[in-house]
């Protein structure tokens, strides 16, 4: 129930019963004390009269002797009632401010403010759990989006770093602890609007505690975490959470594939980029020679891992082997930031090195020593700490993983668009060929900028005219879709990426298929194309004309009049 | 015996003997019924009300509620009272003493709503 009334009341009980008691006395007394009128006859004060008396003399207002002039005795208690009552005044009003001011009632209104903001959400929301770097890059990119969020973090100061962000919705937000599962409720978890959470704290069994708690109070909505132990991990997977990543898990793999298939990471980079960047040139990490890999804590085991998979020479530098373990192949102890250790792992003819310990300062170090003594190094740095991305932009690495960006980047792309998840995946058991046509046709589409990804999805919100269409048994194929609905025989300039239908999916799917109700669609273009192709979609019209070139009959008395000219 | 528990049910009880006292009588009749005792309601009222603040439960927010309905209409009757002898000055009328009197029978309703309430939970907990 209400707690902030019931605060209220019952810090408020005892300063109320001594006002009313002290203004009953007061009252009392001046009715029972003898006073007189104008003209000298004894007449005591009404009820009335004594209550409006005592009324502005406890609020120290003190209008005078009202109606007549007062006796001695009318007097003398009044003495007394202006130190009863003014006391027992100050006294309340005192007790009602320090409530006002008080840490657990200011954080009781928080949270009520907060709660209530949830409740009035009326468009699909998601739960952020943790505001540090992961969550505030994905609450950004999920509200340029038009994505409502709301952000719950432990850290007051984070919260307060929320509300100065100068975000496109407004996103409330909570400092709490969310391993109390009432402040996820508070956060939303139980509304129905509730679209899905993301647990992306920076210790792991928060994020598991945060996924349990979804699963058991709303199973139906789904639940991402962020986790860099296996262990954890799997005990995740084990009560059914939905997607679960791990940063250097993911960056472990997006370096074997660009060593394997540039094309394919080109691909991938292109399709998830934020719309108005610049497209990135490939990057080509040697496969063959020597790779020095400083560092060997979870970040190095899982690149290693990787790399051995790829059958890569390895060689490892870790400064506290007792700790981390060593791997099977040769390594050097060391931290690597002192060019001696450097130069016992050869980095003389070695062609990469991967600089991946927790501490930005060592890895720029690394960095820069391995540099003076071989500069063609092709370089991996681990970049902790976004506040260091100028440094890390400088000493010119090829690449730079940010743990933090990699997993907000994913759940980005999950969220906004999840046709290009699954596309992703079928993607990789594609030949690097099929990645390097589809790159060309993608940068003859767009003219340097990162392309637009949008989904289309065959119902009545998104393509009303087509989906009547198919109702009438009239079917679209996907080429229509990609005529220009201003001039027919031009094409949009964009592109099929993929085809959901029930449980199938078909890459590229070819101009001639048919499209069903309920179908989705994964296309990339410039964004021209893509409110071009929201006409077709949409309008009756547009979708005849790129159909048939010409223009249906519309209006009940046409249409009637058409069907019996035919 | 938990004193909390005395105070309450006494100024509860109170409140409802007091109002139960300006109330009997003849209905129009100003002698029958006297403006001190009417303060007197007034007041312990107040009290009630104040001391069933801030209870959780279920039995405490309908207590609560009695009270506050008591109060509204012991402040209408007041103020009824007050506009009578001291604003239009037509004095204490059997038409006016007759509303001044309803409107604290209502508030006894309430009040007797309080007492039977009162008597439920005591009975339940058979403590």
């Amino acid at each position: 129930m209400d707690s902030i009334a019931f605060l209220v009341f019952r810090r408020m009980r005892t300063p109320l019963l001594a006002l009313i008691l002290a203004h009953a006395v007061a009252v009392l007394g001046l009715v029972l004390m003898p006073g007189q009128d104008s003209a000298g006859n004894p007449a005591s004060m009404s009820f009335f009269h004594a209550l409006y008396v005592v009324s502005y003399t406890a609020t120290t207002i003190g209008f005078g002797e009202i109606p007549e002039a007062f006796t001695e005795a009318q007097r003398l208690w009044l003495v007394f009632v202006i130190y009863a009552t003014v006391v027992v005044w100050f006294y309340s009003l005192g007790t009602l401010i320090a409530l006002l001011q008080d840490k657990t009632f200011q954080r009781a209104m928080t949270e009520r403010r907060f709660a209530r903001r949830v409740q009035r959400l009326r468009t699909p929301f998601y739960l952020v759990c943790g505001y540090g770097e992961t969550g505030g890059v994905l609450v950004r990119a999920l509200t340029e989006r038009d994505q409502q969020v709301v952000a719950v973090d432990i850290k007051e100061e984070r919260i307060q770093l929320l509300r100065l962000e100068n975000l496109r919705l407004y996103v409330p937000g909570l400092a709490a602890d969310v391993r109390r599962p009432t402040h996820l409720v508070e956060a939303g978890l139980r509304h129905p609007l509730c679209a899905g959470v993301a647990a992306l704290t920076n210790v792991n069994e928060t994020n598991l505690k945060v996924a349990i708690a979804t699963k058991l109070m709303h199973p139906e909505i789904k639940v991402i975490c962020r986790a860099d132990s296996h262990d954890i991990e799997a005990n995740m997977a084990s009560f059914g959470t939905d997607h679960i990543y791990d940063p250097f898990d993911i960056f472990a793999l997006y370096l074997a594939t660009a060593i394997q298939a540039p094309c394919l990471v080109l691909l991938e980079e292109w399709l998830t980029g934020l719309g108005g960047e610049r497209l990135k040139d490939p990057i080509y990490p040697p496969a063959k020679g020597l790779w020095i890999l400083c560092g060997y804590g979870r970040f190095g085991k899982a690149v290693y891992r990787h790399l051995v998979e790829q059958g890569v020479e390895v060689l490892v530098v870790e400064a506290e082997p007792q700790r981390t373990g060593t791997p099977a192949t040769a390594w050097v102890q060391g931290r690597g930031t002192e060019a001696e250790t450097l130069e016992q792992a050869k980095v003389a003819r070695a062609v990469a090195l991967l600089a991946g310990t927790d501490d930005d300062a060592n890895n720029l170090s690394i960095i820069m020593t391995a540099r003076q003594l071989n500069p063609d190094l092709f370089v991996v740095a681990r970049e902790n700490h976004l506040d260091n991305h100028e440094l890390f932009e400088a000493v010119g690495a090829q690449i730079v993983m940010h743990p933090s960006s990699i997993v907000a980047h994913r759940i980005r792309v999950l969220l906004a668009t999840p046709l290009l998840t699954e596309f992703e995946q079928y993607a990789r058991y594609q030949e690097d060929t099929w990645a390097c046509e589809l790159v060309s046709r993608i940068a003859a589409l767009v003219d340097e900028q990162v392309p637009e990804v949008w989904e289309v999805r065959v119902d009545e919100d998104d393509a009303l005219a087509v989906w009547d269409a198919a109702l009438r048994g009239n079917p679209t194929t996907l080429g229509n879709l990609l005529q220009d609905p201003r001039d027919r025989d031009a094409r949009l300039p964009a592109i099929a990426l993929m085809l959901a239908r029930g449980g199938d999916r078909e890459l590229l799917p070819a101009g001639s298929r048919r499209l069903q109700r309920g179908d989705r669609l994964l296309f990339c273009g410039n964004a021209g194309a893509r409110s071009r192709m929201r006409w077709t979609l949409l309008n009756h019209h547009a979708l005849c004309y790129v159909q048939t070139g010409g223009s249906a009959p519309a209006g009940i008395a046409w249409r009637w009049l058409g069907g019996r000219r035919h | 015996m938990n004193p909390e528990k005395v105070v309450f049910g006494f100024f509860i009880v109170l409140a409802f003997t007091l109002n139960f006292g300006f109330f009997v009588g003849e209905l129009d009749n100003p002698a029958h019924h006297n403006v001190w005792e009417l303060f007197a309601v007034v007041v312990v009222n107040l009290i009630a009300t104040v001391l069933k603040f801030g209870d959780r439960t279920q039995m405490g927010a309908v207590l609560l509620a009695t009270s506050l309905v008591a109060m509204l209409q012991l402040i209408a009757a007041v103020l009824v009272w007050a506009i009578a002898v001291h604003v239009t000055e037509v004095g204490l009328t059997p038409v006016v003493t007759a509303s001044i009197v309803s409107l604290a029978g209502g508030a006894m309703m309430a009040n007797v709503v309080s007492v039977v309430l009162l008597v439920v939970e005591t009975v339940m907990l058979r403590r």
